[in-house]
């Protein structure tokens, strides 16, 4: 069955096409890799499967459920989670207490202004931590975390909301190559249980996690298939990878 | 295990502070409550009741702008709507079949419809905050559902600030326009709403209301809630995301500030003897912002601070200088925002008490990256290997 699927879609921003006439699916359990020049559409193709941007033409199926006009909040609530490409953690907040909001269940005001913290919510709190690998540093202002810690938060975020479908913008950038094998790993981790989209320029990166690549080139899909098959494409050659000496 | 160790040491630690604010509270409030009536003159007494009423719309602006980071400057229409509810109340005692004398002025012979339940003494009691936190929560409603925040928040709020000013300004028939409505010569539960005995009432009440509404505002800045109000000021978008509606929340920070700010607009009003649309002018709006900058954002102990400084400072300079105090004022601004951006309060947690150290020829104590002394990884170890 189909997690996903994006039928038609154009994305108009003032008469330049963002998107044209994309069409785009993938398999529940997938993790798929999406690559392509600057400007290719890959920040607008995830705009437009959470709700951040609607669609001029074409629509959106999650699950079986047409996304179009349904707000960000909901589709979040559906089981769609998204990691920025800068990390976006809260950073006045803890390290658990970021998390913390995430798990929360009910996410409706009053429930969130009277309900305290149920011991399962805490449970996944405390598991989440040891996860992403910051238990010791739970009490810390998520401000004084390094730029890598915060993207594993960022990770961890996402997972706390149990998403069934994460999309995920250039985690690795301005990581080091140790910690980009740890978010490899990590992705990766999480792959066995979700299914997953994945957004990079780290061509490397994408060697270690990638089985399906998909290649974005003005607003359409260009190209389909494995690492190999899309290295050797000669069209993807020429708008993406450049030729190799 | 260790960290379970760790977790009830904490919690140890919090109730030592918790215990400490409550011990402070009450030595505030017995200060406050017992010593100063006996100590200062009724005219000094009287102006520290309005600072004190004051004080209490300042923990509502330090609610909805430094916790949840929207810039109000219309909250003297919450804080006006609070102090005519209650005038209209006193000005309602009168003896049977009279109505209000401004009314002659004007020719009007029938009560107008909308003074009728301010005959009620529960219902104005629930109208000084009900009607501005409702006002607020419809304001605020359309206002956030469009996703309009930053600068047109507060250009907005200004902008409806002005509307209701113009409003009760031009209103003689109903509401007796530019000349407001006194409070001081009126009756409440067979006394003078001016005479001694009932402006210590309205002084004790002051002080109860601030702690109480303090109190309130520690409750919900302190759990999930207010840790999602920090979220929304700092990342909306990821408050999105992450399957919360942001609206929602911030209707309803919005509509309990004004409600706030209604409450502090009626204690004022009875302590000053007078309610005019005046209160709804841009500048004393802008004056309530500037406490809660000088004592510090999200703080909330700063904005009674910032508030109680800066109108000792007013009432001193302008007693003293009456000529150039405005000056001192502008000059006291300027320094505080440029010095000390996060106020006074948030200086004294982050580098104040080193500074105060160093002053004193005390040694300071070394600084670096504040979790490199202590790095959580190394203590955890540390922890390990001790037990």
């Amino acid at each position: 069955m189909n997690i996903l699927e994006i039928e038609n879609v154009t994305v108009n921003f003032d008469g330049f096409k963002a998107l044209n006439n994309l069409n785009f699916s993938m398999k529940t359990g997938e993790l798929r890799v999406i690559i392509g020049p600057n400007g290719a559409g890959k920040t607008t193709f995830l705009d437009t499967i959470t709700g951040k941007v609607q669609p001029t033409q074409g629509q959106v199926i999650f699950k079986g459920r047409n996304l179009g006009n349904i707000p960000e909040y909901k589709i979040a609530r559906l089981g769609i989670g998204r990691k920025f490409q800068t990390p976006r953690v809260y950073l006045n907040l803890t390290v658990a207490e970021n998390l913390d909001l995430v798990v929360n269940q009910n996410k409706n005001v009053f429930p969130t202004l009277f309900r305290r913290p149920i011991s399962g919510e805490k449970r996944t709190v405390a598991g989440l931590l040891e996860t992403v690998g910051l238990a010791a540093k739970a009490e810390l202002k998520a401000e004084f975390l390094a730029h890598g810690e915060k993207q594993r938060l960022e990770i961890g975020m996402l997972v706390a909301q149990s998403p069934d479908l994460l999309l995920v913008d250039e985690p690795v950038a301005g990581l080091t190559d140790e910690e980009t094998e740890n978010v490899g790993n990590l992705l990766l981790a999480l792959a066995e249980s979700h299914s997953i989209i994945v957004i990079e320029h780290d061509m490397e990166f994408v060697r270690q996690i990638a089985r399906q690549v998909t290649v974005l080139h003005q607003g359409s899909v260009l190209f389909e298939g494995n690492m190999d098959q899309v290295q050797n494409d000669p069209r993807v050659i020429e708008v993406y990878l450049g030729k190799e000496e | 295990m260790n960290q379970e160790i760790g977790r009830i040491a904490q919690q140890k630690q919090k109730q030592q502070q918790r215990l400490i604010e409550i011990v402070v509270i009450i030595a505030i409030a017995i200060i406050l409550g017992v010593i100063m009536p006996l100590a200062l003159p009724v005219f000094r007494l009287k102006l520290l009741g309005r600072f004190l009423s004051l004080c209490i719309v300042a923990l509502g602006i330090d609610l909805i702008w430094g916790y949840t980071g929207l810039l109000s400057l219309g909250h003297g229409i919450f804080f006006s709507l609070g102090g005519y509810a209650l005038a209209m109340y006193l000005q309602l005692q009168l003896p049977e079949g009279q109505i209000p004398d401004f009314f002659m002025l004007y020719g009007v012979e029938n009560l107008p419809w909308f003074w009728e339940p301010f005959y009620s003494f529960p219902f104005t009691l629930v109208a000084i905050f009900l009607i501005p936190g409702i006002v607020a929560a419809i304001l605020g409603y359309l206002v956030f559902r469009n996703r309009i925040k930053g600068v047109y928040f507060s250009i907005l709020t200004q902008a409806a600030l002005l509307v209701f000013f113009h409003l009760f300004n031009g209103q003689q028939k109903y509401i007796n326009g530019t000349n407001g409505l006194k409070t001081d010569t009126t009756m409440i539960f067979g006394t003078q709403a001016g005479s001694p005995a009932a402006q210590l009432v309205f002084y004790e009440l002051s002080i109860l209301l601030m702690i109480l509404i303090y109190l309130l505002c520690r409750w919900l800045t302190s759990g999930r809630f207010g840790r999602l109000l920090v979220a929304i000021r700092d990342d909306e978008n990821r408050v999105r995301f992450s399957g919360y509606d942001p609206t929602g929340f911030k209707v309803l920070v919005f509509a309990i500030s004004g409600a706030i700010a209604g409450i502090s607009g009626a204690l004022y009003t009875v302590q000053s003897g007078i309610i005019t649309p005046s209160f709804m002018e841009v500048a004393f709006s802008i004056e309530m912002v500037i406490w809660v900058a000088v004592g510090g954002r999200a703080t909330l102990v700063g904005a009674i601070l910032g508030t109680v400084l800066v109108r000792l400072g007013q009432t001193f300079l302008s007693e003293q200088f009456p000529q150039v105090w405005l000056f001192f004022q502008g000059a006291l601004f300027l320094i505080v925002v440029t010095v000390l951006p996060s106020g006074i309060v948030g200086w004294l947690r982050t580098d104040g008490w080193e500074y105060m150290r160093s002053l004193l020829g005390l040694r300071q104590p070394i600084m670096t990256y504040p979790q490199l002394e202590e790095d959580p990884e190394l203590q955890l170890e540390r922890e390990e290997l001790e037990s």
